[in-house]
């Protein structure tokens, strides 16, 4: 079968984009052509400005080079526009008279600048700011005139004047409002970014209407509606953009403030889809990047026929891409009737934070000065996060961020290229920023995955996303609120778990074909995932993958750099016996253990295991008593108690006794991710129990039961659920957070995140108010428990899972005939 | 000449899963995939050792357990962003009996 012709009219960003992710999807469906009006290949428009700057070259601001075109057999036409759209025939006509047939047509004919019609608009020197061109004439400009006037306040305007003053040119800002930026300013913000623009040296005309630009052979000055006039050897008309629709108004496609589309981006025409700004949206025009990309992406799963992508509009952010201001702004930063608003102001430092609150949830923020939590505060807009618990702190910032050895050390801005942003595979910042710049990142797992940077263990990731938010501007495509299990699929965590028991999916094929995977069997992201949810879903009807769980669940040892394991046998409430130290001194001895070191999860490890011998190991260990410890697994880990009343002068209850009966309870269940408990015995809290997923602090009227807390990456100090009175209450509630947790956490989300993106209210509500909900969870979990305690070493001991343990070897080789 | 060796039948080497191959000098990891190809390839990840043969496979390529580097199978490359590659050996499969190619082995040595 031929293939399908695709045609994509603008060779920008949008269009470009959704071809990207078209190929992604379906590299061989259609042939492509690509019509741009533009002689150059794809270009990062919105680097436009650090361009004018001097801070970019055009080399560095190109999207996909020539060469890029030709690997992906994509035709590409430069400085031929498409100027007719015959949609009976199914062609398109270029200026040069070329006539290409499609299948498809794809419009991403993006917007133009908006010239005010005033007399002498049409003179030389008069200017937008939109492309490569514009750059080319204003640098040029620079070098031959001095005075620059720039009509309008907004985002481009501020960055068109930057730009042409660093090029040494006199600048005047006029602006019809009072205030710069009253799209995505409130007035004190705006006040302070005039008064900082002005100690820079550009200068303001405000609340000021122009009536004609004056000159005869070229541009030199500009009037006002009060009469008053101004120098000028160049103007550049910064006052919006209008949507290009002039070649689909031509071809009869309905259009009103740009071409309409749907939820799908398809217009009027099913054979058409449109990206970009020319689209309006549901009543919407967009003109920052973020959209775009959104939209490219539900284009693209409708061009390869996959049908389920809804674009359904996007809340934007925005920052000024001027060196050495720092301003975010989003959502809806001016309060309406009823609104609350959190505002911290330092006029001393120059910092203004303003957050718009409805129902404990942000509806908008403006930030200048200081701008390093917008990434955050935008997150925590977009998913509608209910912010009562961290309210009063909310303003001085995610101040966790990077925690993990970085310190105060968290304005990336204003770090060194040499600081070491990713600890653990040791990236600078320079790199990173590099890796952005040339290679064209724009998410944080490209730049996970050309760096390195975040893909560890995570704890630096506020920092990544700052930098990416610092290096291309409004273009950071933030991680979507909606976020994918993985490459493998489009669908959530949740739907995919909602999905397996609505549907009562109960195998991993099952799962692939209903949910349309884009692979045959998955990846080692999403295979675990799977059968975890697969597991928690169907206790005892699920039959464990073991293919498809990282190899320290599937050896159940925890798999060390030169390929050994360590093996740590479990020992209930940190408690044993002196038979119990004498056997594993004995597997010690007789398997040459390199190393025994005592764990901080109150148990032993013995490191340097060879997998061979693990079997051999476990059985000795299991005939002196012991079961897997579960050190190496997304599991209940340890109990950690302190000696209790039993002994300590200070105990107020038995806390080894109810360490040891909580871990008899939870032992062996699999979960999201680690799990670990610990009781202490008083206030005093020997145990650490409040950086434990679950601890239990002894009072002596009773018990206090915490959650969420980490005491890894980002430390992080329990909530307290409640307090209850007995014993058998505390492995009550116990059992049944633990299956919440089960039933609801993503994988690979630890309880400290789980309980922050559900809230702690939510928990209580589950755990605590709701007593025959509770009951309920914990039967659920005493029902699945019944299968997970089934000890897997002894199991392997006895000769399970033979072959993962046994090499094959070449003496058992026999030449063939 | 022949210099097929039979080294394993199918059903010792799990679907999806992997069986390592101890030789003399080197340990070689052997893949059957979804579709029961199997690969060989040596058992030591070109970032920083890992044991190949203990990673989870998912279509034709393997993903190290060490440091989640993925490497395709067929060809031995490590699949982009990151760089590197990995020796790679014959295989085939006749009436469910692993054949090794010995001079595929000899000839990568």
């Amino acid at each position: 079968m031929s293939r399908q012709k695709l045609i994509l009219v603008g060779n920008g960003m949008a269009g470009m984009r959704t071809i990207e992710e078209l190929l992604k999807l379906e590299p061989e469906m259609y042939d492509i052509t690509v019509f741009g009006a533009e002689p150059h290949p794809n270009y990062n428009r919105i680097m436009l400005s650090p361009v004018l700057a001097g801070e970019k070259t055009i080399d560095d601001i190109v999207l996909n080079s020539r060469d890029w075109y030709a690997e992906n057999g994509i035709a590409l036409h430069t400085g031929d526009p498409v100027v007719a759209i015959d949609r009976k025939a199914r062609q398109v006509e270029t200026a040069s008279g070329q006539r290409l047939a499609y299948d498809r047509l794809l419009l991403a004919t993006g917007s133009n600048p908006f010239i005010i019609p005033v007399p002498g608009h049409d003179l030389p020197g008069v200017i937008g700011f939109r492309d490569i061109r514009d750059v080319e004439i204003m640098l040029e400009s620079a070098r031959q005139y001095k005075k620059a006037v720039v009509i309008g306040g907004g985002l481009l305007g501020l960055e068109a004047a930057n730009g042409l003053m660093k090029n040494g040119m006199d600048v005047t800002v006029v602006h019809l409002m009072d205030m710069l930026m009253e799209r995505q300013l409130d007035k004190p913000a705006a006040n302070l970014l005039q008064a900082s623009l002005e100690e820079s040296g550009l200068r303001f005309l405000m609340e000021a209407q122009t009536e004609s630009i004056l000159g005869s052979e070229r541009v030199s000055g500009v009037r006002f509606k009060d009469g008053s006039e101004i120098a000028a050897d160049l103007v550049v008309m910064a006052v919006g953009i209008r949507p290009n629709m002039t070649l689909a108004k031509q071809a009869g496609l309905h259009c009103e403030r740009g071409v309409v589309v749907n939820d799908t981006m398809q217009s009027f025409d099913p054979r058409i889809y449109a990206v970009g700004e020319c689209v309006q949206h549901r009543e919407n025009c967009y003109g920052l990047v973020a959209p775009l990309f959104e939209q490219a992406k539900v284009c693209a799963n409708h061009l390869a026929h996959l049908g389920f992508g809804r674009y359904e509009g996007s809340v934007t952010s925005t920052k000024l891409k001027v060196t050495g201001i720092d301003l975010f702004s989003a959502g809806e930063f001016n309060e309406g009737e009823g609104d609350e608003t959190l505002v911290l102001q330092d006029p001393a430092q120059g910092v203004y934070k303003k957050l718009v609150i409805r129902d404990n949830r942000i509806k908008g923020a403006v930030m200048y000065g200081d701008t390093m939590d917008g990434t955050w505060y935008f997150q925590l807009l977009r998913e509608g996060t209910d912010i009562a618990s961290f309210r009063n702190t909310i303003l001085f910032g995610q101040h966790d961020l990077g925690d993990a050895g970085h310190g105060d050390e968290t304005r990336v801005v204003k770090l060194s290229d040499d600081a070491e942003i990713c600890g653990c595979n040791g990236v600078c910042k320079g790199d990173i920023v590099k890796a952005i710049s040339s290679k064209g990142l724009f998410t944080l797992d490209e730049v996970r995955a050309h760096t390195k940077a975040s893909a560890s263990c995570g704890s630096c990731t506020g920092l990544v996303e700052s930098l990416l938010a610092s290096t291309v501007g409004e273009g950071y495509a933030a991680a979507p609120s909606r976020k994918a299990l993985c490459g493998c699929t489009e669908h959530s965590h949740d739907e995919v778990r909602q999905a397996i028991c609505k549907e009562e999916l109960k195998s991993m094929p099952a799962v692939f074909d209903l949910l349309n995977w884009k692979t045959p069997d998955g990846c080692a992201s999403c295979r675990p995932a799977l059968n975890y949810y697969l597991l928690a879903a169907w206790p005892g009807e699920y039959g464990d993958d073991a293919q498809s769980r990282f190899i320290n669940e599937r050896a159940h040892g925890n798999i060390q750099k030169d390929g050994t394991y360590s093996v740590v046998p479990r020992m209930f409430g940190g408690l044993c016996t002196a038979n119990d130290l004498r056997a594993i001194a004995d597997v010690a001895d007789k398997y040459q253990v390199p190393e025994i070191k005592v764990t901080g999860g109150q148990r032993i490890d013995l490191f340097g295991v060879k997998k061979e011998q693990l079997p051999a190991v476990w059985k000795d260990l299991s005939s002196a008593g012991f079961v897997s410890g579960h050190a190496y697994g997304k599991a209940l880990r340890t109990v950690k108690t302190c000696a209790g009343k039993n002994w300590c002068r200070f105990g107020t209850q038995d806390s080894t006794g109810l360490g040891v009966q909580l871990e008899e309870l939870t032992w062996g269940s699999w979960m999201p991710h680690k799990f670990k408990l610990a009781v202490s015995g008083c206030p005093r809290n020997c145990a650490e129990a409040t950086i434990k997923d679950f601890g239990v602090v002894c009072v002596d009227s009773g018990y206090e039961l915490h959650i969420g807390g980490n005491g890894g990456i980002k430390v992080r100090v329990t909530d307290l659920l409640c307090k209850v009175e007995t014993e058998a209450q505390v492995l009550e509630y116990c059992g049944a957070f633990i299956q919440l947790y089960r039933e609801e956490g993503h994988y690979l989300e630890r309880t400290a995140p789980w309980v922050e993106r559900v809230s702690l209210g939510y928990v209580k509500q589950r755990v605590v108010d709701d007593e025959a909900g509770r009951q309920a969870l914990f039967e659920r979990f005493k029902q699945s428990q019944q299968f997970a305690q089934i000890d897997p070493w002894r199991e392997r001991a006895d000769g399970a899972e033979a072959n993962e343990f046994t090499p094959l070897r070449i003496d058992r080789m026999r030449v063939a005939s | 000449m022949s210099d097929w060796i039979a080294i394993a039948k199918l059903e010792d080497i799990p679907r999806l899963g992997a069986r390592k191959l101890q030789t003399e000098t080197l340990e070689i990891a052997l893949f059957r995939t979804g579709s029961d190809k199997v690969f060989a390839v040596r058992d030591r990840c070109p970032h920083r050792g890992g044991p190949l043969s203990q990673g989870i496979v998912h279509g034709a390529s393997v993903s190290c357990p060490l440091h989640n580097w993925k490497i395709d199978l067929q060809s031995g490359q490590v699949l982009g962003p990151d760089s590197g590659c990995v020796n790679t050996y014959e295989i085939k499969v006749d009436e469910g009996v692993v054949y090794l190619s010995l001079a595929s082995v000899e000839s990568a040595a």
